[in-house]
């Protein structure tokens, strides 16, 4: 283990993480860096640092979600900071009670960090605005999820060495995926090439302004693409027809055998999960070794650990005391 | 008797233009000359200033009965009077709705009770605002109403709208629509466009406006009804008002001073002062919005003064009720437009006064010896900021806060009564 570099105050000059828009190039390179100590760390047999020892941390899920929270719940823990879970949904605003409401309240409970995910898109910079905390955004609405797409360039460098000039397809519903989202600005940030592919419903308008390809074609995606991001689908999206049936969207957008022939040997298979079985990707293609889903949930909590750290940033601190 | 003293008057339906003194008594303009000099007269001292036809004001939410605690026909005709408005139309989107006789009764004699801006209700064009049976046009025209309007909605059903619209004719009401596409605006609340994809909020595409215009407008040529277009947002949607205009359908139509000055790139703050319905569109439609006014295709502009309280406003962008408390902006924005040369002084107040009158069928405010003295008086070159907390109105919802405008309302006189004046 080699030594943590000491962060030095004014590097990452950020109160909060509510977007991957916020964040610079050399920035990106910061946090990436930092989650490869970290992981290191969370190698060894005692994964625990007192990096934010003494530091209180809200976990405040308004939507479920048991891989994020416990992602942020693990890393938040292997730093010392003690972390409180606060699953909500959207009822606290039937009940009267609005965000400003449940914000200020656990604002009088002096936490340092609050982790947020909100079904409605800038309610993480809402948040952002009305409290002194660190925010944290863990998705809000169609609009961002940056530790999301954090990981995913993670696992991208880990398995491709580098990321620019990377060839990344994210394929399925572009038009209601903050994971989409969040990667697009990254991968444009670190210079890589994207291309959406999805049918015309699933892809929002005026997106090739985002410096990306569209394709309604999956074959000619996989062929070109070093990456293949499968995004979730989600089901209600059938009842509002953006599509006719799951049988005919996975027959068009489903990674199944067939279609890998096509895939670059050393191309790698990409999901931010849950994932749907046989409808955007089959069991075959969860059990190929160029599948690298489970290497995303690892590197998920090395990534938010380095946010967290980051965040905290201001003092000379190092990541082992 | 009040003298106004040293003002230009200002009266482009009549050509005026001059520098004169002015005499009202008894609320009607008795003398107009180069200089009056009354004795025991009130003097207002309007050296710089410019005296216009009264303001009328179209498109207002007043919201009583049933909210309020956002605003009263008397909170709300106070904040007209200071924004620079002798008279002001309410939309029927209350709690209840005016759909009916007795709650436009009601509104009347609420309006009775407060400073003497003169309220005229608009009746909703079905019963609830639910698109389905017609209301009593008849007997609500005699309480007062001035036109219909199912604003906040479209109805949807165009068989039913051709009822209302040929019913509307019979009783030679006006017909305004708020042109929304229900199915496509969907769960939308922002312009569809790089800005929602990038925002993450869903989008309404400006189809949903402009689709409507088109059905509405080719129903009243059907039903034979004159049709006003409320709020246009959208630049596709000027086009089928000019064709409208050129094929001599009694069409007009009016935009809001938000769309000629705010687009959509602007809510990357989420800031829900921002949310609008129509939702602002794209820089594009700006310009496309301020040519329009300029040549004559929008006749008047209107406030869409809608008073929320903080707790509709906030709270997440997705849930945050729609709307700005336009009231006390409205003539200052125009004014701007003026200074920076988008539209002539005249056009401004063409588009203030003898516009709206015009949309209405009202006989137009005038600056004419005999007219009541319903009058506007304006500082353009006066320099003020935008501060909501001196709001009269109750809803202190406005995007503008901050800005700093040239124009200025800076007196309101009805039937020669100064309702509001910081002379
Ligand atoms: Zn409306």
């Amino acid at each position: 283990m080699t030594i943590p570099k000491v962060i030095k105050k004014g590097e990452f000059p950020h109160k909060d993480l509510v977007s991957m828009e916020q964040l610079s190039e050399k920035e990106i390179y910061m946090i990436l860096d930092t989650a490869s100590r970290f992981k290191k760390i969370s190698l060894r047999n005692i994964k625990k640092v007192p990096a934010l020892k003494g530091k209180t941390v809200i976990n405040l899920f308004f939507e479920p979600s048991t891989r994020t929270r416990t992602s942020f719940e693990i890393a938040a823990k292997r730093l010392s900071a003690d972390i409180v879970n606060i699953t909500s949904t959207a009822s606290a605003v039937v009940k009267g009670e609005t965000l400003l409401d449940t914000a200020q309240t656990l604002m009088a409970m002096k936490p340092d960090f609050m982790i947020i995910r909100h079904s409605y898109s800038g309610s993480a910079l809402y948040l952002s605005r009305i409290v002194s905390a660190s925010v944290l955004n863990a998705g809000d609405g169609l609009h961002e999820h940056p530790t999301q797409a954090l990981l995913d360039l993670y696992t991208m460098k880990e398995y491709k060495g580098q990321l620019e000039g990377l060839k990344v397809a994210i394929v399925g519903d572009i038009a209601h995926s903050r994971v989409a989202r969040s990667n697009i600005i990254g991968l444009n940030k670190v210079k890589a090439e994207v291309m959406l592919v999805g049918p015309k419903t699933l892809i929002p308008s005026s997106i090739e302004k985002m410096n990306v390809k569209v394709s309604y074609d999956l074959k000619e995606a996989i062929c070109w693409a070093d990456v293949v991001m499968m995004l979730r689908i989600q089901l209600e999206r059938l009842t509002e027809g953006l599509f006719p049936t799951i049988r005919e969207y996975s027959m068009l957008y489903g990674l199944n055998r067939d279609m890998l022939k096509f895939l670059k040997k050393d191309a790698i298979i990409m999901h931010p999960g849950p994932i749907n079985r046989n409808v955007e990707i089959s069991p075959e293609v969860v059990g190929d070794k160029r599948c690298v889903i489970l290497n995303q949930v690892e590197n998920g909590i090395a990534v938010r650990m380095a946010v967290l750290f980051l965040l905290r940033g201001a003092e000379k601190v190092s990541i082992e005391q | 008797m009040l003298l106004i003293k040293g003002a230009r008057l200002v009266d482009p339906l009549h050509h005026v233009d001059k520098k004169a003194d002015m005499l009202v008594d008894r609320g009607k303009i008795v003398e107009i000359k180069n200089s009056i000099n009354v004795r025991g007269a009130d003097v207002l001292v309007a050296t710089n200033l410019i005296v216009c036809p009264g303001f009328i004001d179209i498109h207002t939410h007043l919201r009583e009965p049933g909210e309020e605690f956002k605003e009263t026909i008397e909170s709300g005709c106070e904040a007209a009077a200071c924004g620079g408005f002798t008279a002001i139309a309410c939309m029927p989107n209350t709690i209840p709705p005016n759909d009916n006789p007795s709650t436009t009764r009601f509104i009347m004699e609420r309006a009775r009770m407060a400073n003497g801006v003169r309220v005229m209700p608009i009746g909703a064009i079905t019963i609830g605002q639910k698109g389905e049976q017609l209301c009593e046009y008849f007997s609500m025209k005699r309480e007062g109403i001035i036109a219909i309007s199912e604003d906040g909605r479209s109805v949807m059903n165009s068989g039913i709208l051709r009822r209302a619209m040929e019913y509307a004719a019979t009783h030679d009401l006006l017909v305004i629509s708020h042109c929304e596409d229900h199915n496509l605006s969907g769960k939308g609340v922002m312009n569809e466009g790089i800005y929602s994809t990038r925002y993450g909020l869903r989008p309404i595409p400006t189809q949903a406006e402009d689709i409507i215009v088109y059905r509405d407008v080719a129903l009243s040529a059907l039903a034979g009804c004159r049709l006003h277009i409320a709020h246009v947002s959208a630049a596709d949607s000027l086009f089928h008002i000019r064709r409208a205009k050129k094929r001599g359908l009694r069409v007009t139509a009016e935009t809001a001073p938000h769309y000629l000055y705010l687009s959509d790139d602007m809510l990357a703050t989420y800031d829900t002062n921002l949310k609008v319905n129509p939702p602002l569109r794209s820089r594009a439609d700006v310009q496309a919005l301020r040519k329009a006014i300029k040549d004559g295709t929008i006749d008047c502009i209107a406030s869409d003064h809608a008073p929320h309280s903080s707790a509709e406003k906030d709270v997440e962008f997705d849930i945050a009720k729609p709307g700005i408390s336009g009231i006390e902006t409205s003539v200052g924005l125009v004014l701007n437009l003026v200074n920076e040369g988008v539209i002539s002084l005249k056009r401004a107040i063409y588009l203030l006064s003898a516009g709206p009158a015009k949309v209405l069928n009202i006989p137009p405010n005038s600056l004419s010896v005999g007219s009541d003295a319903n009058i506007t008086i304006v500082d353009l070159k006066k320099e003020w900021t935008v501060d909501p907390s001196k709001f009269h109105s109750k809803g202190r919802n406005t995007p503008f806060a901050g800005y700093k405008l040239r124009g200025k309302a800076v007196a309101t006189l009805v039937a020669g009564r100064i309702l509001y004046s910081e002379l």
